[in-house]
């Protein structure tokens, strides 16, 4: 049975954590995002038995998070822009060691101690590596409340599918926002053993060892083509992306998460201004739809990006349309959240006038 | 050449020593035999290094308790890096300084198997102070095992946050100078402070029974952590004989005079409360 509740996008993400029969918690204190560890801190061990640890740093969270992990059982961090920083060591190596996990990034303003208000700028940083080495992040970009709850579940599937690292990267405001919420029903907490992970050596197996250490080149290149291989996979079968009235648009405001909702407005605002505007909206920012933007700029005259940053994902927009069409930039930083009114203006102006 | 001998010459030119020793010593004429929990290939330390006398140690120990499948180690980054390819148990191999916390994790969500975590002075002492302090201070019921040579040896001889007032290392050529370079840290003491330890102990293998003595501690730390209650810490204080510039005897003679007077062996705390 879901239920429907009034709920924090922090909170609904720990409780889709718990209801997700997540095992353990490791995370350390940093706003926007403190509802998190808060909230599992009073309801997760009671309920599941779900281990919950506050950490000496976000350093320790991510370590923990790796020696966790390798048990394979469902674990999770949570944090905001700087405390992600300070975890892209140990991210590094999960992603190289093949390691399931769930990080939550709750991305505040920066660059430095920044802000603790909404921003994007931490796009890069997610979907490009952020870490040392080649290696990708599954991330996922929550818009609503409610996809904040249901992408902690899909977030765990695809990391056990993938033995991948998955990042959900949403926004202050995301977190700290209040809205209706269905929660899916209190999944078990399953003890799955694929015989990869470190618990313990029966006699009729040898010592499992979970390690990113591989000393000779050769070894060292074969790690390497076999993850990239890995994410190509990802790439052909786990691309999401929503599109909103594209089928007649002449212009597509394009932006993710919180964005997307704000594009969706100024889109409204413009076809009651006459303009035939589509939103495209990623959900997995790796793997990227660029598919979907290819395909756009054959029918439409422009794409319009917008992001609470100085420009990131628009990298991505124009990779994928390959200067078949004009793309322009509106973006806001240091914590500023764009309104409808003037993203129809940046449209107007950037796009629709240039085109006349 | 007495029979202990020829094993040990052997050990040196065979890799097969497990299949070898059954067919040149009789068993009844064997002293020692190679654990079973030790993988059959050759250290890489260098002859003389402590290391692989405590890996061995560390192996008998699993063997002899019996406890091989429910036992999860910690490599470190440094010399012990590829410890997981002589100790025959699950390891993860963690980042640099960050042992303690990957071995939290792990005894965190599988609280009955037995945890240890395997470090040197720079991993633990320098880089991974934050993570030894509040591992121990939380008291998880792990073992960690410290082997403290006073210098960075898999880099190549630098200083570490142990090497004695006046030691030479490559970053330290004129010899430490606490002025300018800071005190050596008795981090082991610092710990026993703490109410999460439960059993903190330093002890040496440049002898045999130091040796003994050492293993005995590794058992305790291995057998307390059914108890529940804190954190395990044995230092072996070691040599190194490469970046001392050393042969492995001038090392140890040298580990006895200048170590172990800063450095003092023997129980700092243990789980009936007494304390030095």
């Amino acid at each position: 049975m879901s239920e429907a509740r009034l709920m924090k996008g922090n909170e609904a993400l720990a409780e889709a954590a718990i209801r997700a029969g997540a095992d353990a918690y490791f995370g350390y204190p940093i706003t926007p995002q403190s509802e998190v560890l808060e909230y599992l801190s009073r309801e997760a061990h009671q309920r599941t038995g779900m281990v919950i640890l506050q950490a000496e740093s976000e350093i320790a969270s991510i370590n923990m998070v790796y020696g966790a992990a390798g048990t394979g059982k469902k674990i999770m961090t949570s944090s905001s822009s700087p405390g992600i920083s300070l975890m892209q060591e140990g991210i590094s190596y999960i992603a190289c060691a093949e390691l399931p996990c769930l990080i939550v990034n709750v991305n505040r303003g920066g660059p430095g101690l920044g802000t603790i208000q909404p921003a994007q700028g931490d796009y890069f940083q997610a979907v490009k590596g952020g870490g040392h080495g080649d290696y990708h992040l599954i991330v996922l970009a929550p818009s609503t409340v409610q996809e904040m709850a249901d992408f902690v579940k899909l977030s765990f599937e695809l990391a056990f599918k993938y033995r991948n690292p998955v990042m959900i990267l949403t926004d202050g405001a995301l977190g700290q926002m209040m809205e209706k919420v269905k929660l899916f029903p209190q999944q078990p907490r399953q003890d799955i053993i694929e015989g990869w992970e470190t618990i313990g050596k029966p006699e009729d197996r040898p010592s499992n060892v979970i390690t990113s250490l591989h000393i000779e080149p050769d070894k060292m290149e074969q790690i390497n083509i076999h993850l990239q291989k890995k994410y190509k996979e990802i790439e052909k079968n786990e691309i999401r992306v929503e599109k909103i009235n594209c089928d007649d648009a002449d212009y597509i405001i394009t932006g993710y998460g919180l964005v997307a909702r704000i594009c969706q407005k100024a889109a409204e605002l413009a076809r009651d201004k006459g303009y035939k505007v589509g939103v495209v909206r990623p959900i997995t920012l790796f793997p990227f739809p660029y598919q979907t933007y290819f395909e756009l700029a054959d029918n439409v005259k422009g794409i319009l990006d917008v992001e609470m940053n100085a420009g990131q994902m628009i990298e991505d927009v124009r990779l994928a349309v390959n200067g078949k069409i004009p793309i322009e930039f509106h973006g806001r930083m240091g914590g500023i959240v764009p309104t409808p009114e003037e993203i129809l203006e940046a449209l107007e102006t950037k796009l629709i006038g240039g085109a006349e | 050449m007495n029979e202990k001998a020829m094993i040990e010459e052997d050990h040196y030119e065979n890799t097969n020593l497990r299949d070898e020793t059954s067919t040149i010593v009789a068993p009844e004429n064997l002293v020692y035999q190679v654990p079973k929990t030790l993988k059959n290939v050759d250290f890489h330390y260098c002859p003389g290094c402590a290391h692989s006398v405590v890996h061995r140690l560390i192996a008998e120990v699993i063997e002899e308790l019996d406890i091989q499948s429910e036992t999860i180690g910690v490599a470190p980054v440094g010399c012990a890096v590829f410890a997981y390819n002589y100790l025959d148990v699950d390891m993860t191999e963690a980042a640099h300084g960050r042992a303690s916390a990957v071995a939290t994790g792990i005894k965190r969500v599988l609280p009955d198997k037995y945890v240890f975590s395997y470090q040197g002075d720079g991993d633990l002492a320098a880089i991974g102070t934050g993570e030894t302090i509040h591992t121990c201070n939380r008291g998880e019921n792990i073992l960690i095992v410290f082997i403290n040579n006073g210098i960075y040896g898999m880099t190549g001889g630098q200083m570490a946050p142990t090497t004695l007032e006046g030691m030479k290392s490559t970053t330290s050529p004129m010899g430490r100078d606490v002025l300018t370079m800071g005190n050596p840290l008795k981090i082991t003491e610092l710990v026993a402070e703490l109410p999460g330890t439960y059993y903190v102990t330093r002890q040496a293998v440049f002898k045999p029974n130091l040796v003994r003595r050492t293993k005995k501690a590794i058992r305790k730390g291995f057998e307390l952590q059914k108890d529940k209650k804190g954190t395990c810490f044995i230092e072996v204080v070691a040599n190194c004989p490469s970046n001392w510039k050393m042969t492995p005897v001038e090392s140890n003679h040298w580990l006895e005079e200048n170590m172990i007077p800063f450095y003092p062996l023997g129980d700092i705390k243990t789980p009936d409360g007494r304390a030095k």
